[in-house]
């Protein structure tokens, strides 16, 4: 359903309806997780993304089966934006033998190599270099196709990044590099940790081609994306993104965490304005046709999907002792 | 080189064994690819890697930026697009920069994914030893990354074996962690000229005895030969084991010998405290508590960091006059100790590998 929209084409209802199908979707799908998380079943720590949607779906629009993607502690959008099998990724949470790792990553290692989800892991910056080196491989091989990695503005300070990006710009790798700057990393806001100055400056004077937008703006997010991922695809040139977006709930967990402080007080209604899934319902609506049987129709699909899901997870089996030690080595 | 009309007996020294077992590989897979910081430059990490970038091009083989734990993400990254990659370190210090990647990632890939993908990449290390070489250009870490699951870990001492190892951990599906001595570089043995390649798990016998089984590694196996040459003019028949894999270790060969010997030293160029050499003993006494006549013996280097200056790192450094005096302890047989010590004396100096050696280090 996703992955096919190459060249957008903004004004095309149908593709409208589809993209916003995957924000709300992406959305949906996290809301039921917080919802059951207190059941006691998805016994793993879950980073939710609420509120980020929008980056995924809009870069994803851009790549298709054959691009890679990988991606960090808070990877369910970037993953269901790929093409991320549902059943398997609400197995893994459960721990069943049905998740896409068998139970061994849990929402933190989340992968699906059938559609170029090449893995994610929480420690941030890890899989940095495994995209760079990904792209690098695929160059050598002749491939034509691009590595994306996304992170965040913790990720930033990393030095593993730094070095990641001075590889890309000097072997001129055909790799996206993608920062989620939601302003926080856990409790601790990006000014208590960096300098005054523009991360995208920072990626620039790498030599990279840096971009951004506004990162709850889905449409933004693809105009500015297209030609920069096709730049990366056939002329080699890494592409560095930066979009400001807020994480609605707590860093890992299902609860809204407004009460801690941390934020200043009506930073997050003022997000919960920019919301993107009503940002672009509005954008459809302001087309001024009556679009409510589909937004309806849209939903309930959707609501099915998830509750098609979870029962699968929960019906599926939990995975046999005798599986422990294997898979130590290849 | 010597060559005669049995091709089995050609003689090569380890570093020339090390590079045709890259070249070889390399050959025969033209997915393989090769880094490392100096690896094209004129000095080929100690000639190792002689002639290879002009040999394969500059997209098979390459320097690399100094981002030691980047550049291990890269190249795991290569991997699991089906790229092969060697990665070398000059030093086995500089790879604790890459630790995160290493133990993060390479290691636990193939496990935390179920299976579904792997990283077949080979990272090379140098282990120094002597000229000054100090607390961060020498150490001995195999127990570090021995104690990760998910790693195989490597230390070939013939050159023999380190052709063949390098082939077979070129061929491998896993991370193997390539640990080479680099004293070891200019030692020279019977090296088939063919593409072969050596087990990755498996110890062998280097040199039969009765009377006491020395399990040793990488250049401690030379050293606990030499030794044990000495101590069979005085009577006592040592067997040396060579180690050859660290992890997974060869228990099966280890007892085999024990039993015969009922006697057990473990000679590790690492420090004692959780070593290689804790593990050995441990795993021989869990199989069989009642096997040996005496507490087994670590002969290791002493719990602290190795100084520079020669007049102490000379002290510091195990070889093989103290090992046999140690051994001869163990026996109770001071009295030899003199005798042993005239055999074992050489003008060699202590801080370099041979009279001959003119480095690089």
């Amino acid at each position: 359903m996703n992955n096919q929209y190459r060249n957008p084409s903004l004004e095309a209802e149908i593709e409208l309806f589809s993209i916003y199908t995957q924000l709300l979707r992406i959305r949906m799908i996290e809301e039921a997780i917080a919802e059951r998380y207190s059941e006691w079943q998805m016994r793993c720590p879950v980073h939710l993304s609420i509120g980020q949607e929008a980056i995924p779906v809009g870069i994803s629009t851009h790549l298709t089966k054959k691009d890679h993607v990988y991606s960090n502690h808070r990877s369910h959008g970037h993953y269901f934006a790929k093409g991320g099998s549902l059943k398997k990724m609400i197995a893994e949470l459960y721990g069943k033998e049905t998740g896409c790792c068998g139970g061994r990553g849990g929402s933190m290692h989340l992968i699906d190599l059938d559609i170029g989800f090449m893995g994610s892991t929480p420690i941030v910056g890890g899989t940095v270099p495994l995209a760079v080196g990904d792209a690098w491989s695929a160059k050598l091989k002749g491939e034509k196709r691009v590595s994306v990695i996304y992170f965040g503005d913790g990720c930033f300070e990393e030095g593993v990044l730094h070095e990641s990006m001075n590889f890309a710009i000097l072997h001129k790798l055909p790799v996206i590099f993608i920062c989620e700057n939601n302003g926080y990393s856990v409790y601790t806001k990006l000014n208590d940790r960096q300098p005054s100055r523009k991360i995208i400056n920072i990626a620039k004077a790498h030599g990279m081609q840096v971009h951004t937008a506004d990162g709850n703006d889905v449409l933004d997010i693809m105009k500015i994306s297209y030609n920069a991922i096709e730049q990366a695809r056939n002329d080699n040139k890494p592409q560095f993104f930066e979009f400001k977006t807020y994480r609605w709930l707590e860093h890992c967990g299902p609860d809204d965490d407004d009460h801690l402080k941390y934020r200043p007080q009506g930073e997050l209604s003022i997000w919960k304005e920019k919301c993107p899934v009503e940002k672009l319902k509005n954008h459809i609506m302001s087309k001024n046709i009556n679009y409510a049987t589909q937004f309806t129709l849209i939903e309930k699909a959707i609501e099915s999907e998830i509750s098609d899901a979870f029962k699968f997870a929960i019906n599926s089996n939990p995975p046999s002792i005798d599986l422990l030690n294997k898979h130590i080595y290849a | 080189m010597h060559k005669s009309n049995d091709k089995n007996i050609r003689k090569l020294t380890f570093s020339k064994a090390v590079r045709e077992g890259i070249d070889q590989a390399m050959m025969k897979d033209s997915d393989l690819i090769v880094i490392g910081e100096g690896v094209p430059d004129p000095k080929s990490i100690f000639l190792t890697t002689e002639g290879l970038q002009e040999k394969y091009g500059d997209d098979r083989v390459f320097d690399m930026p100094l981002s030691e734990n980047g550049m291990t993400g890269v190249c795991i990254g290569a991997a699991l697009n089906g790229t092969k990659v060697l990665m070398i370190h000059q030093r086995i210090d500089f790879a604790m920069l890459a630790m995160d990647q290493i133990v993060n990632n390479a290691a636990k890939w193939h496990y935390m994914f179920n299976g579904q993908s792997s990283v077949p990449i080979v990272i090379r290390v140098i282990v120094g030893r002597g000229w000054g070489q100090g607390p961060q250009h020498s150490q001995n870490l195999q127990a570090l990354f021995a104690h990760i699951p998910g790693l195989k870990v490597v230390t070939p001492t013939t050159a023999k074996d380190a052709k063949g190892m390098m082939i077979a951990a070129l061929k491998d599906k896993n991370p193997v962690i390539f640990i080479e001595h680099r004293w070891l570089h200019h030692i020279e043995d019977a090296v088939p000229e063919r593409m072969y390649s050596s087990s990755l798990n498996k110890a062998q016998v280097l040199r039969k005895g009765s009377d006491i089984t020395i399990v040793a590694n990488s250049l401690m196996t030379i050293e606990s030969i030499k030794a044990a040459d000495a101590l069979l003019e005085v009577g006592v028949s040592i067997e040396v084991i060579d180690l050859r894999s660290i992890k997974p270790i060869d228990l099966d060969t280890i007892l085999k010998s024990v039993f015969k010997t009922k006697n057990l030293i473990v000679v590790d160029s690492a420090w004692k405290t959780g070593g290689v050499s804790a593990e050995i003993i441990t795993l021989v006494l869990e199989s069989n508590f009642d096997l040996l006549k005496r507490a087994p013996l670590r002969i290791t280097s002493p719990d602290h960091a190795v100084p520079t200056s020669h007049y102490l790192a000379n002290e510091y450094y195990q070889d093989a006059k103290q090992i046999a005096q140690q051994i001869l302890k163990f026996l109770g047989r001071e009295d030899s100790i003199d005798t042993v010590d005239g055999i074992l004396h050489t003008n060699n100096p202590a801080d370099a590998p041979s009279k001959n050696f003119h480095g690089p280090f």
